[in-house]
């Protein structure tokens, strides 16, 4: 079938099974705006294109699907550049079409011509440059292919704009043929052997859960393999949703501002079982002191993520949908009650520290708290919203305080740790998820970032609910500055005259702001149960800390302790 | 410890700085780094000597060098039964005193005097890098003017290509 360029790429989006695109028009992309128009092709505009980025992540993480995301050349493509670096930070499946000045013009320093393949090397799984129209199925196709198989991540296709008016003859490729690119699927069965080998003889055994688990939606076989060997178990800032919160074998995230009895764990165990995690620097704290009585296994698909920081005793290479399965299928040839008589006395320790130091906040104050904000949002939504953060304090409260039931339900910037990303990605996910409750809960400074988007979200009455755990400070700086730099308070301090509900009354979003403590239910119940959008804006004291917290270059067992 | 690194890759533009970008962005130590055709159109073969604290920090190298969509294959020379080069042109001050002195010098290395002038002249070599570290140190004493190297090529011996081994 003859068509243009443009026109192709909406039948490769057709033939990808997109339901909606996040773009932003601009002079290389008229072609293909018209071709969105004509063939009516659904579209939400944000009001930035970081905004369309972060909605597309959004979108990806709350629905398993790749995410899709346009933007024109130069100022357009670059606008997206933080959004690419936090899906690829978070290996989140993306397909990013930008327009690009027309093949003559290119290398000129043309008028909004940028380098956007060169810009964006070292943040992509992969990226392309189309030179020749005939070019563009193979590569549209090569880059969904990319994007969702073997360890997930964002792909860029850089599009010329003459190249979206020129004809060819339409045909989709059915198949990706790279030699260079073979995501491993199934692994090795001898490692499971090796792994039951040490579960067999361990005592203090630990599974350390991370976002590999809600990437390849295996929670369901990983709770199984908890519930079957009883071995205690954390979790990474992204695995959170991945172990129901308050099963007994759980016990929360670990790293900087982990629990007391998970960080302990893993300072004494005697066998780390990582599964589907990276081993960030936010989580081991000081490396030489992560674990360092325990030998580690490491389950992931990405070779590379084997020994990057800490060195497995073990690997199991391969993708969790077929490892964790044949694993648990391994374990079955013990008996369940065996194991978990075995890891009885390992667990009660844990269970003794849980007990002991507990997550804690101040109760007897008048002031709004964070902490019991967010445990009041997770009774009122019973655990059932899609949480979306943004990043800082509000970020790890919520990770502390919501017990997350579901795997994909909270969405966060946990790799790059990008302030502005809440508040658009909420809109993505909402609109990924139309009967879920999106809550976005982020902070005043982080809000800012992007608050532009409340305006897209009241045109398409999208039903986020934002929560501004208001501060009027750059909390998590503040809070280093506190403890680290003598209370100087450089520039983490945002007192200002403006006020968040008029914002967002005058882009159309209903507010109210929290500011009595006796009125906090009733105000989180109204916004929650409204239709459409709404915002709060919740005055919390400027001086409260996330805690506890371990600080860097210190070992995970060297906590500050908090309550 | 050096090790020498055969990278194949599909012989498209950018290829050779995505895998450049990625080696110093990940931090790693690249000592020299070769590009060309092969047999195969399609194909380009990238010489990488990198410097590796470890076995741990060489795995690194190959398992994210491996990541790049557009590398086909990468093969671990070091160690292996190999042939390996280096070309060197050298310029170097020689007066006609001088001169049958050098040339002297570039016969018992093997290497090719590529160009006279009254003042100078142009010394080719191929060989392993340390035979070119040693002409340069004799030549040294004459006055050097100019030294372009290639950087190390590497090939296995025996029958088989490397995309095989």
């Amino acid at each position: 079938m003859k068509m243009t360029g443009a026109q192709a790429i909406i039948e490769c989006l057709k033939k990808e099974d997109v339901q909606v695109v996040f773009g932003y028009p601009g002079g290389s992309v008229l072609t293909l705006y018209d071709a969105l128009y004509m063939s009516e092709f659904p579209h939400v505009l944000p009001r930035h294109e970081q905004g369309a980025i972060h909605a597309a992540d959004g979108y990806a993480r709350a629905t398993g699907k790749v995410g899709v995301c346009m933007a024109t050349s130069g100022p357009g493509a670059t606008n997206l550049i933080t959004g690419i670096a936090t899906a690829y930070m978070d290996s989140v499946p993306l397909v990013l079409i930008t327009g690009q000045v027309a093949v003559p013009f290119l290398g000129r320093d043309s008028f909004q011509e940028a380098d956007i393949r060169g810009i964006t090397t070292p943040i992509t799984k992969h990226n392309y440059l189309v030179r020749d129209v005939r070019d563009l199925p193979k590569t549209v196709k090569e880059a969904f292919h990319i994007a969702r198989t073997g360890r997930p991540g964002p792909v860029l296709i850089d599009i010329p704009k003459n190249i979206f008016a020129e004809e060819i003859d339409f045909a989709y490729p059915a198949e990706v043929n790279l030699r260079g690119y073979t995501p491993i699927s199934e692994g090795d069965s001898r490692t499971m052997d090796a792994v039951f080998d040490e579960l067999k003889f361990a005592q203090k055994p630990l599974f350390f859960v991370g976002g590999g688990l809600n990437l390849s939606d295996t929670s369901e076989i990983m709770r199984k393999i908890v519930a079957y060997t009883g071995v205690p178990t954390v979790s990474s800032l992204m695995g959170l949703g991945c172990i129901l919160s308050n099963d007994p074998r759980f016990f929360g995230m670990i790293g900087m501002h982990g629990t007391y009895a998970g960080n302990m764990s893993t300072t004494e165990t005697d066998l780390l079982i990582g599964i589907g995690v990276r081993f960030d620097d936010r989580v081991t704290g000081r490396l030489d002191q992560f674990a360092s009585n325990a030998k580690i296994v490491h389950f992931d698909i990405d070779p590379a993520e084997i020994n990057k920081n800490v060195r497995a005793n073990i690997r199991v290479i391969g993708d969790l949908r077929w490892t964790l399965e044949k694993f648990y299928q391994k374990l079955q040839e013990k008996p369940a009650q065996e194991w978990q008589d075995q890891f009885k006395p390992w667990l009660e320790k844990l269970s003794g520290w849980k007990k002991e130091k507990p997550l804690m906040y101040k109760k007897d104050t008048d002031e709004i708290l964070p902490q019991p904000v967010i445990e009041k949002i997770c009774e009122i939504t019973e655990g059932n919203a899609v949480i979306v953060t943004d990043v800082g304090q509000n970020q790890m409260w919520t990770a502390q305080f919501y017990g997350f039931k579901h795997p994909r339900s909270l969405l966060t910037s946990g790799g790059l740790g990008t302030m502005g990303y809440g508040l658009p990605a909420s809109m993505g996910a909402q609109v990924g998820k139309p009967n879920k409750k999106v809550i976005c809960i982020c902070g005043d400074g982080g809000f800012m970032m992007n608050c532009q988007e409340l305006m897209t979200i009241a045109d398409l009455n999208l039903s986020v609910k934002v929560m501004i755990l208001n501060n009027r400070s750059l909390g998590m700086v503040a809070q280093w500055q506190r403890e680290f730099y003598n209370s100087h308070y450089a520039h983490s301090c945002m007192r200002t005259k403006a006020d968040f509900v008029q914002i967002a009354k005058a882009m159309g979003v209903p507010a109210v702001r929290l500011d009595k403590k006796e009125e906090i239910e009733a105000v989180l119940k109204k916004a929650i149960f409204s239709e459409g959008p709404f915002l709060v804006d919740i005055r919390i004291p400027e001086e409260e800390d996330v805690l506890p917290m371990v600080p860097t270059g210190a070992g995970l067992n060297q906590m500050i302790l908090g309550g | 410890m050096k090790h020498t690194l055969v990278v194949l890759v599909e012989n498209k533009p950018g290829v050779l700085t995505h895998v450049s970008g990625l080696i110093s962005r990940r931090n790693f130590n690249i000592e020299s780094i070769n590009a060309g055709y092969t047999e195969e159109a399609d194909m380009s073969r990238i010489t990488i000597e990198v410097d590796a604290d470890d076995e741990y920090e060489l795995e690194q190298v190959v398992n994210q060098l491996s990541k790049l969509i557009d590398v086909i294959k990468i093969i671990d020379l070091t160690g292996k039964d190999r042939v390996h080069r280096d070309l060197a042109l050298i310029k170097v001050k020689a007066s006609p005193e001088n001169r049958a002195e050098i040339i002297n010098l570039a016969e018992i290395f093997r290497a090719h005097i590529v160009d006279v002038n009254k003042e100078t002249m142009i010394i080719e070599l191929t060989g392993e890098d340390v035979k070119i570290d040693a002409i340069c140190e004799l030549l040294d004493d004459y006055g050097i003017i100019e030294i372009v190297r290639t950087g190390k090529i590497a090939i296995c011996r025996g029958p088989k290509a490397a995309k095989d081994v």
